[in-house]
């Protein structure tokens, strides 16, 4: 699985105001009701787990399965409070963790 | 040689949402859709539901009409504000009708969201009606829905 | 006389040749004859997943590889700069072989002769994304491609390929593409065929995809033998369908059904 994300915040919003957040992850969000070249069933892998955290304090979460399209695509809301670090964690079925990190300055 | 049209589809969603905002902002006593909205029978919405009656009208859930192709289908969700204390979104869960896996994510608000609107890509086995829904803090359930067509491609690939 | 005839003969080959059957006026790009939400995924630099590729090409492009120890920004110092337009060229006819090369092979034969590094295989992750982080570098500018001199000879044989029925369906290039293009297949509106939006992220494919294996995609559909994706007549046709869409904007990635 070649990892890769892409994030994307306003550099600079006001306290109070909500902000736009997006965020895409390179993963296959596999089925698991393929079958490979060979006819061998294609393990479900899926990022099951998804949080962001604002300055530490989670704010938006979400499950997600194999509804959700490869290399899955989300676009939320969160509001401003302070200056500093969004964090975004997520984790597949077959384990693995990825994570991305973007900042911002919080002005008024 | 005459052609037909190309197929354009004039962002059907974008106006959908542009009448029920308009049938929002008027009066609250106008329906949104002619029919009386439906939610699909799905036995995980029903365990999910426990008997417990959504509201329809206020969540929003927006899915083109016709989607080129299943496997990546922009889908949105918004639920116009204010929210009083104590009666804000905690999740909204997604329903499928067809797909082998009938629910497709939830989004869960561990701290109350000033705006709430989603945007995500979703699969769709199959043409079929989406169903949403809103949790608030004080437990009011909301519900919308939406029905897809998603076509097929006209050329097998093997590649 | 003789040599008149056989100015005539080629000044009418050339004129053949230079005439793409869908004239400029009506060329349309793939994308033209999706959906709204297609055209808006393409668009939008974030929406569109194939820019997944190009930053991680761009990651790869300053990679040293190879015993060489040689990242390919060690040679091509700005990508921006050293690669605007290169896409909109290709394929063109390596001089050192004299044969007709697309991006990916280039790439290719960059890694084996200067970085001293294994080829990519076709359609791996890291060979789709340095080709599609080379060839966003264009983005915009109007497909050019030369057929003339050493290339005539491949733009001829990717022309015949073309206009050629293939497989169990009986189907040439030709018979979709040129001659109903517009109207409907099932629920699909057949496109025009052009090269502008490789590599591109296919919703059927549920990722990035070659040119090549776009094509590939076709002679699957029409039941047609199976080129690799490196063989030579598959190249040569991905020349004549740059020529036929000359002056179409590079648009990779693009976005496609």
């Amino acid at each position: 699985m070649a990892a890769g994300s892409r994030v994307q915040v306003p550099t600079e919003v006001r306290r109070g105001e909500p902000f736009e957040v997006k965020i895409s992850v390179r993963h296959p969000m596999e089925t698991g009701f393929r079958v490979d070249d060979m006819g061998k069933p294609i393990a479900r892998n899926t990022i099951h787990e998804f949080i962001c955290r604002y300055n530490g304090t989670p704010v938006f979460a979400a499950n997600l399965g194999s509804g959700i399209a490869a290399n899955p695509y989300l676009r939320f809301f969160v509001t401003a409070l302070d200056s500093g670090e969004l964090k975004f964690e997520w984790v597949d079925d077959a384990g693995e963790r990825g994570d991305a990190a973007a900042t911002l300055r919080v002005t008024g | 040689m005459k052609r037909d049209e190309p197929l354009t589809v004039a962002s059907p969603l974008r106006r959908r949402i542009i009448v029920a905002g308009a049938a929002l902002a008027t009066t609250r006593a106008l329906p949104l859709r002619a029919e009386p909205p439906a939610l699909p029978s799905i036995p995980e919405l029903d365990a999910y539901l426990a008997g417990r009656k959504p509201e329809f009208g206020r969540l929003l859930l927006d899915l083109p009409r016709l989607a080129d192709d299943g496997n990546a289908v922009t889908m949105r969700l918004f639920m116009p504000g204010p929210f009083a204390p104590g009666m804000q979104v905690t999740s909204i869960a997604l329903f499928s009708e067809k797909n082998p896996v009938p629910k497709m994510a939830q989004f869960d608000f561990p701290v109350a969201p000033a705006k709430v609107e989603i945007e995500s890509r979703v699969r769709l086995a199959g043409s079929q009606r989406v169903a949403a829904i809103a949790t608030l803090a004080d437990g009011a359930l909301h519900a919308a829905t939406a029905d897809v067509s998603v076509t097929i491609a006209a050329c097998l690939d093997g590649s | 006389m003789r040599i008149g005839i056989l100015l005539l003969a080629l000044l009418a080959g050339n004129t053949f040749a230079q005439t793409p059957a869908i004239p400029a006026s009506e060329l349309r790009s793939g994308v033209s004859f999706g959906s709204a939400e297609l055209r808006a995924m393409q668009s939008d630099d974030f929406a569109n997943p194939g820019m997944l590729w190009v930053e991680r090409g761009q990651k790869l492009w300053q990679t040293p590889v190879g015993s060489a120890g040689r990242a390919c920004a060690s040679c091509h110092s700005d990508a921006s700069l050293a690669l605007k337009g290169v896409a909109a060229r290709y394929p063109v006819v390596n001089a050192s072989d004299r044969r007709v090369i697309d991006l990916e092979a280039r790439i290719n034969a960059c890694r084996t002769s200067q970085q001293k590094a294994p080829a990519l295989a076709a359609e791996s992750e890291d060979l789709l994304a340095l080709t599609a982080f080379v060839a966003h570098q264009s983005r915009g500018m109007p497909l050019a491609v030369s057929i003339s001199d050493s290339a005539r000879a491949f733009f001829d044989q990717g022309r015949d390929f073309y206009y050629a029925r293939h497989g169990q369906m009986d189907l040439s290039c030709a018979d979709c593409h040129e001659h109903n293009w517009g109207r409907k297949l099932l629920a699909e509106t057949i496109s025009q065929g052009h090269p502008n939006a490789y590599p591109a992220y296919r919703l059927e494919w549920q990722s990035l995809g070659s040119l090549a294996r776009r094509i590939r995609a076709c002679l699957f559909g029409i039941r047609a033998q199976m080129l690799a994706s490196d063989d030579p007549q598959l190249t040569a046709l991905e020349l004549f369908l740059a020529w036929r869409a000359d002056g179409l904007p590079v648009e990779a990635p693009g976005v496609r059904r």
